[in-house]
């Protein structure tokens, strides 16, 4: 059939099988909008501003394992949206971006709202596409899905000029995609598995370390499996948190900065480590010349460049989590078979020792409400099967250490980039995949103003998300390190006007609640969650001494965390509410 | 220590600022890049020459693999090869400097391309190593201005990059 330009685009999404695009309009998009306006297949969610909606589809994305489908105007459409095309980048989430561009005659001629889009994207991509002809636009299109949901998944975008989306052609959306520069790997090398079993197996103290590309690769099942086999232990990073059942004995928990005493010090002390998914992030190795200093390492990843990046290694394997780890377990369980079975107590009895420590532990008696509580309560409240999103600061390190996390992709942060302003919109994104499960957005009151006003968004599309401020009236993760490292001097990191957040909800159309005393904190929660069909806006105002422990100071080694408070903790000066 | 990359590219718009880009995103050196379309008009040939340790060049080749455009690559240091530069040298030859030049022009097989009353335009072509001998032979000539290509480069016997 002919089409134009701009029905191919939504055509397109459609044998795509794509539910929902995030976007929002403008001039060089119109065409493509006026075709979603003849449709009703592909549902469009208008967002409040385009970084709303890239962090929309990425936690769409995160929460389904389907690329996020965003689509914005050119010029600031595309800067705007920049910052969630990074922050998907650095976690490699499936994502395709329609930008609209200039008519392709103006290109170059800076014209209004034109931006180099395929250069301003070029170093945040997994790959971008500007379409010269109206012919090539469902095969890049088709391309872009390809590119961005295989190997290891990324943001693809296509910058479309407005003339192409006016354009007609005959339009047959092509079945598959053959690249000659592109085949990513998806099996290991069968050699370098088993030699990975053979040191796994001869190991006295071994660990497990896994990160995202577990949840990307949909192998929490695999590791679950080998990793109840050899009975090792197990520790995830921020971004692999549900990779591994959090209740399981053999989890040491999170790793990295803020992880587990016994996590960091299994880390540091191991003589063989396997690596899955896992790129050896600064946040999770800290000093490399002190990181793991007698271990043999070996190195799973869908990306070969992860491999040997920042630590050597000396079994590297290229190929998908999944089929590696179920390849690896058939072999433990022949070597098992034939009579090798692993003896690690003395192991397990030096971890025991660190766990006992229990670094996480925080002060319950406070008169305060101590930001671990509220996870912990809403864990309780949720069964711990909420899907929870996490802005950037000390709550998302409170949310990691202790909602636990029993499944995969339920997990939902920015880990690499850091981008604060991405929990709500990445919440509206998991809420419209899953519209009968809880969503919680864990927050800080810095965070949320970055993208407060995708609560406009939630309204709009009755989106029943569970905001919770975890309010200490200051960017607390600043706050904390302007304490350690630089003698208190809190330098701009306390916003002197912060708004009234349960009348902010309200004037949404939202419920506010404002909760001033640990006794009810979990009265609170159970009634926002009863309210199945409202947002609910949380304003927990928390003890703004706390810190996040244990910590590891940057550039410092496994083992050396700071595990407990130190007596600067009392010397804050005492913030008012708004 | 110095290595020649040579790789096959998708021959579209954008590709080279792609390869720049990773060479200066990831603070990676180069020293020099030559690109032209091949026989094939859909691929071009780059040629870089960089400079780092083992474990950098085993960056620098994954993180180029890695891009979308990248058809093949291969590391031309690994095994024989040959490289070329070419140079185009415009000097000053008056009186008895006209001798003098053209003798050394001679002796490192260039030729002499352009003339004026008072200049040689000289084309040059050889390794890197070859090129800048004859730049230091030149001592006490003034050189008006010098371009030189880049490395291209290709490797001996059967082997290819195809």
């Amino acid at each position: 059939m002919i089409l134009s330009g701009a029905e191919i685009v939504v055509q397109s999404l459609k044998d795509e099988g794509v539910e929902f695009v995030f976007g929002y309009p403008g001039g060089a998009a119109l065409h493509i909008y006026d075709a979603f306006y003849k449709q009703e297949d592909v549902q469009h969610i208008l967002v409040r501003h385009e970084q709303g909606a890239t962090h929309a589809a990425d936690g769409y994305a995160r929460a389904t394992g389907k690329p996020g489908v965003v689509l914005v105007t050119s010029g600031p459409g595309v800067t705007n949206a920049v910052t969630g095309i990074a922050t998907a980048h650095m976690d490699s989430i499936p994502m395709v971006v329609l930008t609209g561009q200039v008519p392709t005659a103006l290109i170059g001629d800076d014209a209004f709202q034109e931006v180099d889009t395929v250069g301003i994207t070029r170093p945040c991509v997994k790959h971008n596409f500007l379409v010269s002809r109206v012919e090539d636009l469902a095969q890049v299109i088709k391309k872009a899905f390809f590119i961005a949901n295989s190997g290891r998944p990324g943001p693809v975008v296509v910058d479309i000029p407005k003339d192409i989306t006016a354009q007609s052609t005959e339009y047959k959306y092509p079945t598959s995609v053959e690249m000659r520069s592109y085949a990513p790997v998806s099996r290991g090398h069968p050699k370098q598995i088993s030699r990975a079993v053979d040191l796994l197996l001869g190991a006295d103290k071994p660990i497990i370390y896994t990160g995202g590309g577990i949840i990307q690769g949909g192998a929490a099942d695999e590791l679950t499996q080998l990793v109840r086999e050899l009975e090792f232990p197990c520790t995830n990073t921020l971004m692999g948190l549900g990779g591994f059942p959090y209740k399981d004995p053999l989890f040491l928990g999170m790793l990295g900065m803020h992880g587990t005493y016994e996590s960091n010090m299994a880390m540091y002390d191991c003589d063989v480590m396997l690596a899955v998914g896992a790129r050896f992030d600064d946040r999770v190795t800290g000093d490399l010349t002190k990181f793991s200093p007698n271990s043999t390492i070996i190195h799973v990843d869908v990306d070969p460049s992860s491999i040997g990046k920042n630590v050597s290694v000396e079994v590297p394997i290229v190929g998908e989590a999944a089929p590696v780890l179920r390849e690896m377990l058939s072999i433990v369980k022949a070597r098992k078979a034939d009579g090798v079975v692993p003896d690690i107590g003395q192991w397990w009895d030096r971890i025991e020792e660190w766990r006992a420590f229990k670094s996480f532990e925080y002060d319950r008696e406070s008169a305060k409400i101590k930001p671990q509580y509220v996870i912990e309560t809403l864990h309780k409240i949720t069964n711990g099967n909420a899907f929870v999103t996490s802005d950037v600061g000390q709550h998302q390190m409170w949310a990691a250490q202790h909602y636990g996390f029993n499944a995969s992709r339920r997990w939902i942060n920015s880990g690499g980039l850091g981008t604060m302003g991405f929990g709500l919109p990445a919440a509206m994104g998991v809420q419209l995949a899953h519209p009968d499960e809880q969503v919680a957005c864990i927050t800080g009151e810095a965070s949320i103003m970055m993208c407060i006003q995708e609560l406009s968004t939630c309204k709009q599309y009755n989106l029943p998300v569970k905001v919770i401020n975890l309010n200490n009236r200051y960017m607390g993760m600043v706050r904390q390190w302007q304490e350690f490292f630089y003698d208190g001097r809190y330098s701009h990191s306390y916003m002197d006007a912060l708004p009234d957040f349960v009348a902010l909800a309200e004037s949404f159309g939202h419920v506010g609640v404002r909760i001033e005393s640990p006794a009810d904190v979990e009265g609170a929660l159970e009634e926002a969650f009863a309210q199945e069909n409202r947002l609910v806006f949380m304003d927990f105002i928390t003890d703004q001494s706390e810190n996040v422990y244990p910590m590891i100071a940057a550039g410092g080694g496994h083992n050396e965390m700071h595990l407990k408070p130190s007596e600067a903790d009392d010397v804050l000066l005492e913030r008012e509410l708004a | 220590m110095r290595r020649i990359i040579s790789l096959l590219v998708e021959n579209e718009a954008g590709a080279l600022s792609r390869i720049a880009g990773l060479f200066s995103a990831r603070g990676y050196n180069i020293e020099s890049l030559t690109v032209a379309p091949t026989e094939d008009e859909s691929l071009s040939r780059m040629t870089i020459v960089t400079r780092g340790s083992d474990a950098i060049i085993e960056q620098i080749t994954k993180q180029l693999n890695k891009l979308i455009d990248v058809v093949r690559l291969v590391d031309l240091t690994e095994g024989r090869h040959i490289e070329r530069e070419l140079m185009l040298i415009k000097v000053i030859a008056e009186r008895e400097e006209r001798e003098e030049v053209k003798r050394l022009v001679d002796i490192f097989r260039g030729r002499i391309i352009d003339v004026t009353n008072s200049t040689y335009t000289i084309e040059l072509t050889g390794p890197v190593g070859k090129l800048d001998a004859f730049i230091e032979t030149l001592q006490g000539v003034e050189v008006v201005e010098a371009v030189r290509s880049g490395v291209s480069g290709i490797s001996r016997g059967d082997r290819a990059l195809r």
